[in-house]
């Protein structure tokens, strides 16, 4: 017992010792530092940018085929927004200065922007949430106001949304119609911010002049529009799951026969639509993770000798096989092929997030799978079975928590912005 | 005034004087562009034909700057490159050479190594490797929330009270010198013993080399002989290419280093 | 109007993370020699580094209690390596003599007395052997002084 918990509360192990395993020259102090959490943390990101994205082309270019994904994906890029941050907390090993990071933030570093960008980042979804839902603030806290006999659920429930009305009553025609322009003007400021929040994640790998693979300038581009793709995906995910809930309930006894249908058709109809734009961001992402390929072995300079037995080697499978075929190739054929079903669009949609989510190992992990002595390779174990407290957080166990977190917080959210059942306003 | 309001004033203005005081500085904009310039400015100088393998400098380190003597991860290390006749470069460093080179088999890694007989080899020697605190130190730029700096010695620290532990330093530096303290769990780097120049003691490794082939001065004092080897003899420096400009010079380091 | 509400909110969150980190991050935290690039720093760090206890002392303050020992070893080609490199760190010596461990291991003389044929490198110059074949298993004391390096006595 006394063992285990001496191992659990910090035997000296050298961080990425466990998980790392070093063949020919190698660095002495050279390990895989940035592992599961590093891969999660731009997947996250990506996610809160693309279902932002998605948002917003509703409501700044009037896109009217999106209109109920785009509240549905609001309110999901809000839940993952709280996720992004998580896998940096795992990944720092003093989690509780990670405060510092707004206390004294360097702005030399990538990581620094953090801080301003993100806190700018949540101040517009918040806003654009509240003008998106104050009309339902409202009338919620006013009708549960003059109620005689409150639950104890609704009292919560009365308390949070007259919180969340910021003492503000007025829903006339004229206020409406602010608030509708606000949501435009928030969702408009939002997309640049957006990438931009995105875009530094590519940045902070993409700057690292150390790093062979990760420097170039095309990282940020590359990761903004893997995050749009990762995020329509998961949204048009999560949309389907959602309906398709919706539909079981639909069916039971007592409720008429084509409301069901009418879901049904709403909800493939939406998925159609989207695909096409998911496409459409596909061919960018693909098209540009290519031509960094191309470049770099064109121009074949110092570390390409390293960079391309890693590429063509070491990792072929999971860049040519996992990544580009399973990851893209299969999905984009089959978004092309016409005829979508909901069963095959939610293959489909999976195979995508599959991809990006390899590309995120690619970058992160494939860039540390080589030396910077370029004349050895160091091999990533994923830590499956947690034995303490480091294998948890950078294992299989932390990663699976980050994954589960954003539907957890969805459901919570859901419970205060109504994203179905509210059928008024825009 | 009451007294109530008086709290709540006082409560105000003590609030608006932190938010303005915080504000200002971070933008102090004279402080933000000059770097002010100090009379010394610490170098090392490595003699690649002097350096035999011992590996003492290695387990000095160790000691004198506490990090555990059994970790896989050192402040200074040396790396032995040996070249065969027919081309091909073995490198090695086993455990840092904290113990040294005892054998001729070179350590492959994965629990592999390789037998090299005499009459194989064409050149083959020993280079130590410590933290080059650069002039313009990649580490330190990409620190986000000044945990590590430089001072006015040039010398690159860390602040064990203030780093977050994210890793971004290791990650930006090409030459691998960085690593997370495993006792204390902040990164961690060679500072040329700070605390040993800055009593006029040589660093441990300098003290520990029996060979005389690490040594360090001061590049700003023009009658150092460590100065005057760097600015009237030959030298190189690593991986020059990064911008870096680092400050551990070299005698006698070959292509093959990498 | 009801539109800048959210603006509100916003500044004061700002106000809060401002007034927080009045409080929090300590005074001599700043720009300091190098810049705000290289510079940014808490001041007082520098002297914690400086305060680290120095465990290596040197031949010379060996010799203070051991005069007859550093004469000795003067004379041999062991005189280039400091006591310290065998005996240990000297710092708690003087108050705790037991503490002072001395390595006589047989790894310790193969630092450099493993033949290693390196053109190039100094280590080909210094007198070696094949440790698989000189008399494997036994410390090289048994036969050499470390003091006064030489033949086997």
């Amino acid at each position: 017992m006394s063992d285990i918990l001496s191992t659990l509360l910090g035997n000296p192990v050298v961080h990425g010792e466990e998980w790392t395993l070093k063949e020919l020259f190698v660095y002495p102090n050279e390990y895989i530092y940035w592992s599961i959490q590093i891969v999660m943390y731009p997947f996250m990101t990506g996610l809160v940018a693309g279902a932002f994205v998605l948002s917003s082309l509703y409501h700044v270019f009037g896109m009217k085929q999106l209109k109920d994904m785009a509240r549905f994906s609001l309110v999901f890029s809000f839940a993952l927004l709280f996720v992004a941050p998580m896998p940096l907390l795992f990944h720092l090993q003093q989690p509780l200065r990670g405060i510092h990071v707004f206390m004294t933030p360097h702005f030399t570093s990538a990581i620094a922007a953090f801080g301003v960008v993100f806190s700018t980042y949540g101040a517009i979804v918040a806003s654009e949430l509240w003008f998106v839902y104050r009309k339902y603030f409202v009338q919620t806290s006013q009708r549960l106001r003059n109620k005689m006999d409150r639950t104890l659920p609704e009292t919560i429930k009365y308390l949070v949304t007259t919180i969340l009305t910021l003492g503000s009553y007025d829903i006339s025609e004229k206020a409406l119609q602010r608030d509708e322009r606000a949501v435009k003007i928030l969702a408009g400021v939002g997309i640049p911010v957006a990438c931009f929040l995105h875009g530094y994640a590519g940045f902070i790998f993409g700057s690292v002049k150390a790093n062979a693979l990760w420097m170039t300038p095309l990282m940020p581009v590359i990761f903004i529009m893997s995050a749009i793709v990762s995020g329509i995906a998961l949204c048009m995910l999560t949309y389907i799951i959602t309906m398709e809930l919706r539909r079981l309930r639909a069916s039971r006894p007592g409720i008429p026969y084509h409301l069901r249908e009418e879901i049904k058709g709403v909800e493939l109809n939406e998925i159609r639509m989207t695909s096409r734009y998911l496409i459409f961001f596909m061919i960018f992402a693909i098209s540009l993770e290519l031509l960094d390929l191309v470049f770099r072995g064109y121009t074949a300079v110092k570390s390409w000798d390293v960079l391309r037995s890693v590429i063509y080697g070491k990792d072929f499978t999971n860049i040519f096989i996992l990544q580009y075929t399973v990851g893209n190739l299969i999905p984009f054929i089959s978004l092309l092929i016409p005829g979508l079903t909901i069963r095959r669009a939610v293959v489909t949609l999976l195979l995508v997030l599959f991809g990006v989510f390899m590309m995120r190992w690619n970058v992160v992990i494939g860039g540390q799978s080589f030396s910077l002595s370029f004349s050895g390779y160091m091999h990533y174990h994923l830590p499956i079975i947690p034995h303490n407290i480091e294998t948890f957080k950078e294992g299989l166990a932390g990663m699976l928590v980050i994954l589960v977190m954003p539907f957890v917080l969805f459901w919570i959210l859901t419970k205060i912005f109504p994203v179905f059942e509210f059928k008024e306003g825009h | 005034m009451t007294r109530r309001e008086f709290l709540k004033n006082t409560l105000r203005l003590t609030g608006a004087l932190a938010m303005a005081g915080s504000a200002i500085e971070i933008l102090k904009p004279d402080s933000v562009f000059s770097a002010r310039p100090s009379d010394v400015r610490w170098v090392f100088l490595v003699d690649t034909y002097k350096c035999v393998g011992c590996g003492m400098c290695v387990r000095a380190c160790k000691l004198e700057n506490e990090v555990p003597y059994d970790a896989n991860v050192t402040r200074t290390w040396v790396e032995r490159y040996v070249l065969t006749k027919d081309g091909r470069l073995l490198a090695d460093s086993p455990k840092g050479a904290r113990d040294g080179f005892i054998s001729p088999r070179i350590d492959l890694g994965m629990g592999e190594y390789r037998e090299i007989r005499p009459e194989e080899i064409e050149k083959a020697f020993f280079v130590p490797k410590l933290c080059n605190q650069c002039e313009n130190p990649p580490c330190v730029q990409v620190c986000p929330v000044g945990a590590t700096y430089q001072a006015s010695d040039g010398v690159v620290l860390v602040d064990r009270k203030w780093c977050i532990g994210c890793g971004y330093c290791i990650m930006a530096c090409p030459y691998g010198v960085r690593f997370f303290h495993p006792v204390y769990k902040v990164a961690e780097k060679c500072n040329f013993c700070y605390h040993r120049i800055n009593k006029g003691l040589k660093p441990a490794c300098v003290l520990a080399c029996p060979f005389d082939a690490r040594r360090i001065g001061n590049i700003k004092d023009p009658d150092d002989p460590v100065t005057k080897v760097i600015t009237k003899e030959r030298v190189s420096v690593l991986k020059d290419e990064y911008g870096t400009k680092p400050q551990v010079y070299y005698i006698g380091l070959s292509k093959e280093v990498r | 109007m009801h539109v800048l509400r959210p603006l509100f909110v916003f500044l004061a969150f700002v106000g809060i993370v401002l007034m927080a980190r009045f409080l929090y991050v300590p005074a001599d935290f700043g720009i300091h020699e190098r810049g705000y690039m290289y510079g940014w720093h808490r001041k007082s760090n520098e002297e914690e580094w400086k305060q680290v206890r120095v465990k290596y002392q040197g031949m010379e303050y060996c010799s203070g209690c051991h005069p007859d020992k550093n004469k000795a070893l003067r004379e041999s080609p062991h005189r280039i390596i400091q006591c310290e490199n065998c005996h240990g760190p000297a710092i708690e010596h003087p108050s705790e003599p037991l503490k002072l461990s001395i390595d006589r291991s047989r790894e310790l003389c193969l630092r450099c007395h493993t033949y290693l044929p390196y053109p190039t490198s100094n280590r080909s110059n210094i007198k070696g052997i094949d440790p698989e074949r000189h008399n494997p298993g036994i410390e090289c004391f048994m036969c050499h002084n470390p003091h006064k390096p030489g033949p086997g006595r």
